[in-house]
């Protein structure tokens, strides 16, 4: 395990420094979307519903409801089409996973938000 | 062709320039040391022979043991003989990553992880019969039939079967070598190589 870290390492060109957030807190996470040869910054809000994998192989599952259609994006954390990882709320939740907020909506689907 | 014995550490994956995903294996390739040279006099042909890994003195047989105080290194657990080196190698030298050079290709060569007793379906990708419904009773997976009648009445030699798959020396051509990290002996391929991690592995230019 370790000298799969040592080769991850030397793959690592500039160190993006990224918040740190798990599940339960709102990011918006801007990544560039290559349209033909003109490149522009989309924004995805949403709940964090997951961070899964370690290293390079690191991703972040976000859901946001899209007027009644919930919509989750899977994002690798290590892909140079992120630019910027932004928390905007911290949230108070009791486990890693949130997959229970997929069943919820409306004012069942709020979270609490955990004072820092 | 020149190469060096590895281990397989596991795999991994990095994103490219261009942002694509790209699967990688990180292997650990040498020090290898040379344990033997053949030459045309002695015996016929050019070749070294590589040793890696440390093993125990008290797992080396008698006749193993002898074969590496000749060449003045400690037991080795895989020893492969290689071709085509270009530089001189004399016995007990030290043969490293650094033969390898970036975005080149090698080849790999492993044993495929044993897979057991399958069937056609899984070993040799027969399509099974039809569908699991219509009547059809038990033989979804089934090979079908195996030949003719009386004439030929037996079935031909070679006829895929059944069988234990898996556990076969498999090499994979021109993996594209990705990074290669002299400091921890670390070669990183691009794509998979067969075999369980921390299981051998020959990677030749």
């Amino acid at each position: 395990m370790d000298l799969i870290k040592i080769a991850e390492e030397a793959f690592k060109t500039e160190s993006k420094e990224q918040p740190s957030f798990g599940a339960g807190d709102t990011v918006s996470i801007s990544y560039k979307i290559k349209e033909g040869n003109k490149e522009r910054i989309q924004i995805f809000k949403g709940v964090v519903i997951q961070v899964k994998g370690s290293g390079s192989a690191k991703t972040v599952t976000v859901r946001k409801m899209s007027g009644n259609q919930g919509v989750e994006r899977i994002f690798p954390l290590n892909s140079p089409f992120i630019e910027k990882i932004e928390v905007n709320r911290y949230g108070k939740v009791r486990r890693k996973r949130i997959y229970y907020l997929r069943d919820l909506t409306g004012k069942k689907a709020r979270i609490k938000e955990r004072r820092m | 062709m020149p190469g060096l014995i590895g281990k397989k550490i596991g795999m991994t994956s990095v994103f490219s320039a261009d942002g694509k995903n790209i699967p990688c294996t990180v292997i650990e390739a040498g020090p290898c040391l040379v344990t033997q040279v053949k030459t045309v006099e002695t015996d016929g042909y050019e070749a070294v022979q590589l040793a890696f890994d440390e093993k125990r003195e008290k797992s080396t047989s008698k006749a193993e043991a002898g074969h590496f105080k000749k060449a003045g290194v400690t037991p080795k657990r895989s020893v492969v003989e290689f071709k085509g080196f270009e530089q001189e190698l004399n016995l007990g030298d030290e043969v490293t990553v650094d033969i390898f050079a970036e975005d080149s290709f090698v080849d790999v060569t492993g044993t495929s992880k044993g897979k057991g007793f399958q069937g056609v379906v899984k070993r040799h990708g027969f399509a099974g019969v039809g569908g699991a419904t219509h009547g059809q009773h038990n033989r979804l997976r089934a090979p079908g039939s195996i030949g003719a009648a009386s004439y030929p009445a037996r079935v031909f030699k070679g006829m895929r079967m059944a069988g234990r798959m898996g556990g076969d020396r498999v090499m994979i051509e021109s993996l594209k070598v990705l990074k290669v990290v002299p400091e921890s002996n670390l070669i990183i391929v691009k794509g998979s190589v067969p075999g369980a991690k921390g299981s051998y592995v020959i990677v030749e230019m």
